[in-house]
């Protein structure tokens, strides 16, 4: 059963980064039938094109892509079920599809679409088989899953089966699975599809606390853009197989130049601000209460925004919207050809 | 306690929380144990009280412990892995530490011991009321019976999960299963004895692993083939776990290899 092990593979040293791609390139063999016509033909879909990433140790990097960006191939690349076409993969040092059992050792995976946890067992029972697996003391079990329940508030349901639970329970179930070997490297695909905003932020809370304490390596694939703000310092964007952007998660929006929106209620009604240069109004409303004013991050700070705006009139209160890193995404897509 | 322990007996405990379940197959198992034995001794004594070698209480004994193996030999066959496979399921199980085979035979053993007890128990002690059963001569058949029964459970298991892994390359394992169970259950000797069978079919049965899984435990521990008769036997069960364990090795790696290629 060891068929793709390679006996006793010395651990890679900690210098070699978290993730290393390389070229990496994957293609499909898709068949389809021309209308009209009875025979199908097979054609070539790149789902992964020459995509260059390195992600170094301890890093949190979120991957976002729209719909068929090669997201989810990079990610079955990268833990060993899916052989590359052409390019490199290294992850923690070790090459995923021949060592991959190696490689779920040292590596926490939650695919938010699948289940890791023995449905009919109460979850309880998931967490010992899974400590057996990874060859886990008694001791380090307990004092691993001690925290992981009080983090992530798993008392509750802990010895309920997991079938009974709900989509949030669950998954909170299925990152404490994750991360009961203590994982060196953690990808999550879809960690909070379909959550409510408390689950989600429950969520991130943990998965910060844990980086923090242990120095974890955060891999994220998400369309929920609050998951990348709250957990990723570094934001790679895909679209076509490719790496479209990557950076800093601040730049990001520099990057684009996408406006903020400051939104000042006036202690007296006004018709009009004078505003800076840089700053345009965009909405007037309650009768001259509330003004939207549009600006650019990088031409215009906000607390000259705001002098120059009290300079005319009272503030009563304000609020800042920063715009959302879905419509960065959309509009770094709509860039390209 | 090791991972596959660990796997086995928490897979015993999820089958023993399934009480209406079991409850319904005992029952179950228990009314078509008495079809069956009824038709058996129907023929038998149409027969002049003895059919090639099975008088009225052997043929009893023989549906009888046909009906307690019927679920932890899971004679219905399984469709689990085939249907992890088809989801794409099985890249989590592709993705645990522990290899994906002596998994599912922990499991299955797991749930085997459960089954036997629960399900399989309560039609013998049926059986014994309503016709009586033979019970063995020598006190060896217990051990080596039960031996057998481990075997026959291996076999099984191997060959269900060779054709639960022909889903990495055929969208529809259904009809497979559907043909695999009709043939099992006829050439295992489930239905009947296969002694009873003409010649040639005797002949292409005994070059199948079938009779292994059923007729073979079913022999050695009702007694009707004797400890020393029942080694040789017990040796091919043994012979057939070797070459079924290889096919299913060798199929998985075939089918990740495909799913590494093809993608899933």
């Amino acid at each position: 059963m060891s068929q793709h092990d390679t006996p006793d593979t010395p651990a890679p040293t900690t210098a070699e980064p978290a993730v290393l791609l390389e070229g990496l390139r994957r293609d499909y063999r898709v068949r389809t039938a021309a209308p009209g016509e009875r025979r199908r033909r097979s054609r070539i879909v790149r789902a992964v094109d020459r995509l260059d990433l390195t992600v170094a140790r301890g890093e949190a990097v979120g991957f976002v892509g729209a719909n068929g960006a090669g997201k989810s191939t990079t990610i079955k690349m990268m833990t060993g079920i899916l052989q590359p076409t052409a390019g490199g993969v290294r992850v923690l040092g070790r090459e995923p599809v021949p060592e991959r059992r190696r490689l779920a050792r040292e590596i926490g995976v939650v695919f938010g679409q699948r289940s890791q946890l023995w449905w009919d067992l109460p979850l309880r029972e998931s967490y010992r088989i899974l400590a057996a697996m990874h060859r886990m003391s008694e001791a380090a079990r307990e004092a691993r899953l001690e925290r992981l329940v009080e983090g992530l508030d798993l008392a509750p349901f802990l010895d309920r089966p997991v079938r009974q639970l709900s989509l949030g329970q669950r998954m909170r179930g299925e990152v404490a699975a994750a991360l009961l070997h203590s994982p060196a490297l953690v990808i999550l695909d879809e960690p909070t599809i379909g959550l409510d905003m408390i689950s989600k932020e429950g969520l991130r809370r943990f998965l910060r606390e844990d980086r923090a304490e242990r120095g974890t390596t955060l891999f994220l694939t998400t369309h929920d853009m609050g998951d990348v703000e709250r957990l990723c310092e570094r934001i790679v964007v895909v679209s076509e197989g490719n790496v479209a952007y990557d950076g800093a998660l601040e730049r990001f929006r520099d990057h684009l130049g996408a406006p903020r929106e400051l939104i000042v209620d006036l202690a007296e009604p006004r018709d009009r601000l004078e505003l800076p240069e840089r700053a345009e109004l965009a909405a007037v409303e309650a009768e001259g209460i509330r003004h939207r004013i549009r600006f650019r991050g990088s031409e215009l700070t906000v607390p000259a925004l705001l002098s120059r705006i009290g300079e005319q009139a009272e503030v009563a209160d304000l609020s800042l919207a920063e715009p959302a890193i879905e419509d960065l995404v959309r509009e770094i897509y709509g860039r390209r050809p | 306690m090791s991972a596959l322990g660990t796997i086995a007996t928490a897979s015993f405990r999820q089958y023993s929380t399934y009480r209406v379940a079991t409850a319904a197959g005992v029952f179950t198992n228990t009314v078509f144990g008495l079809i069956r034995a009824s038709i058996m001794l129907a023929a038998i004594s149409a027969a002049g009280g003895e059919l090639r070698g099975y008088d009225a209480l052997q043929a009893a004994t023989y549906v009888w412990l046909g009906q307690a193996l019927i679920a932890p030999i899971e004679t219905f066959g399984t469709r689990e892995l085939g249907e992890r496979v088809h989801q794409g399921e099985v890249a989590v199980d592709l993705l645990r530490p522990t290899p994906l085979l002596p998994l599912m035979y922990a499991q299955k053993l797991g749930r085997s011991s459960f089954l036997l007890l629960a399900r399989g128990v309560p039609p013998l002690l049926a059986g014994a009321v309503i016709t009586g059963i033979a019970l063995p001569e020598s006190l060896w058949s217990y051990p080596l019976g039960l031996l057998s029964l481990l075997l026959a459970v291996t076999v099984a298991f191997l060959a269900d999960t060779l054709v639960n892994l022909a889903a990495f390359w055929v969208l529809e394992t259904r009809g497979l299963g559907v043909l695999y169970m009709a043939v099992m259950n006829l050439l295992s000797g489930f239905l009947i004895p296969i002694v009873w069978f003409p010649d040639w079919l005797l002949t292409i049965a005994r070059a199948t692993p079938f009779p292994s899984m059923i007729q073979t435990p079913v022999d050695a521990l009702s007694g009707r083939v004797g400890p020393a008769e029942s080694l040789l036997p017990l040796a091919v069960q043994a012979g057939w776990v070797a070459v079924l364990a290889l096919a299913a090795v060798l199929a998985l790696r075939a089918g990740e290899r495909r799913l590494e290629v093809q993608g899933g």
